[in-house]
């Protein structure tokens, strides 16, 4: 398996690929900082702070789960809170299981990498190879940042704050160059745009972590799929 | 904060993502579902762009991430490279918030 990764490594169209990944990467682990030091702000220990981001692994469930628990609120409120959000990961799953090889014990493996920039990451490039590596690397990239992080911001007790460098602006960017190759065809342009819509639609009246769910599901009644080319002659 | 909450939260959150890729895997879906599943990818990623622009908590909010965004936008329009586009996305929106 090594030697293949590295092949992978050297290809010269996995070049951008792996920069983007790392700077994706480099991103997230900012945020992660901030959650290792709310983390152990609401109580949990330096341990369970990074238990968290080792075995949960998805950004927004944990920074839900924790303001959670800061604000007095209880186990369960907590809990279901996070695995709201935790759910679009079964869509992104289910998007990335087309494009991945391998057998039981990778996906099981592939299944703890999959969050919103693995998934976008992994479907954008057109050719199935490079969607893996993609897929992959930015996985790998994003969990070792998420955790490094993690475990500085329990350990110093305070963060730089992301907004200083827009650093909240840094993924969208991202998602905006990913979502480009979608936008080339009719059905992927209509797609976006009532996914983006909506999301902005619902954001105000459903619970946090919905409006995703929403727009993705939506796809499979707003968007008439593409008519097969041909018809069966006979039946 | 309880390990019960770590690892009920870690055991519910692989499930949801092993569901998608373990479960329902390589098995073939009905034709219509199939054909939507590819247009799944930019319908997420749209509404992630669209929330991370917009969204804090459930307050929808115009603020410099918008000119980051439309920076970005337009950077990804001129074919930049992806790490250019995020440069540019978080340059900016820092430049304006700075300014405010």
């Amino acid at each position: 398996m090594t030697p293949a990764v590295f092949a992978t490594l050297r290809d010269r169209r996995v070049r951008p690929i792996l920069t983007t990944g790392v700077t994706l990467g480099l991103a997230v682990g900012v945020y992660a900082i901030s959650f290792g030091v709310a983390g152990v702000a609401a109580g949990a220990t330096t341990v369970q702070t990074c238990a968290m981001s080792l075995l949960v692994f998805t950004g927004a469930s944990q920074f839900s789960a924790v303001s959670v628990i800061a604000s007095g609120g209880s186990i369960g409120s907590a809990m279901s809170g996070a695995l709201l959000l935790a759910a679009r990961n079964g869509v992104f799953g289910l998007t990335m299981s087309r494009r991945l090889t391998g057998r039981l014990p990778t996906r099981l493996l592939a299944a703890q990498l999959t969050i919103d920039e693995s998934t976008a990451m992994g479907t954008t490039p057109d050719d199935p190879d490079l969607q893996r590596a993609a897929f992959w690397i930015t996985g790998v990239s994003v969990y070792v940042f998420w955790n490094l992080g993690t475990l500085i911001g329990a350990l110093a007790g305070n963060a730089i704050d992301p907004k200083t460098y827009g650093l909240d602006a840094a993924i969208p960017a991202a998602f905006v160059a990913m979502i480009w190759p979608h936008l080339r065809t009719r059905p992927g342009r209509r797609a976006a745009a009532v996914g983006a819509v909506l999301c902005l639609a619902t954001i105000p009246v459903v619970p946090v972590g919905l409006p995703i769910l929403i727009a993705a599901l939506a796809i499979l009644i707003a968007v008439p799929a593409p008519a097969p080319t041909t018809q069966p002659a006979s039946r | 904060m309880t390990w019960g909450l770590v690892l009920g939260l870690a055991t519910g959150a692989y499930l949801f993502k092993v569901l998608g890729l373990v479960v329902v895997g390589d098995r073939s879906l009905p034709a219509v579902v199939e054909r939507c599943l590819n247009l799944i990818p930019a319908a997420l990623i749209a509404a992630l762009i669209a929330k991370d622009t917009f969204s804090v908590g459930q307050h929808l909010q115009v603020d410099a991430r918008l000119a980051g965004v439309t920076a970005a936008i337009i950077a990804a329009w001129r074919r930049a490279p992806v790490i250019v586009v995020i440069v540019i996305g978080a340059g900016v929106t820092a430049l304006v918030r700075s300014l405010r």
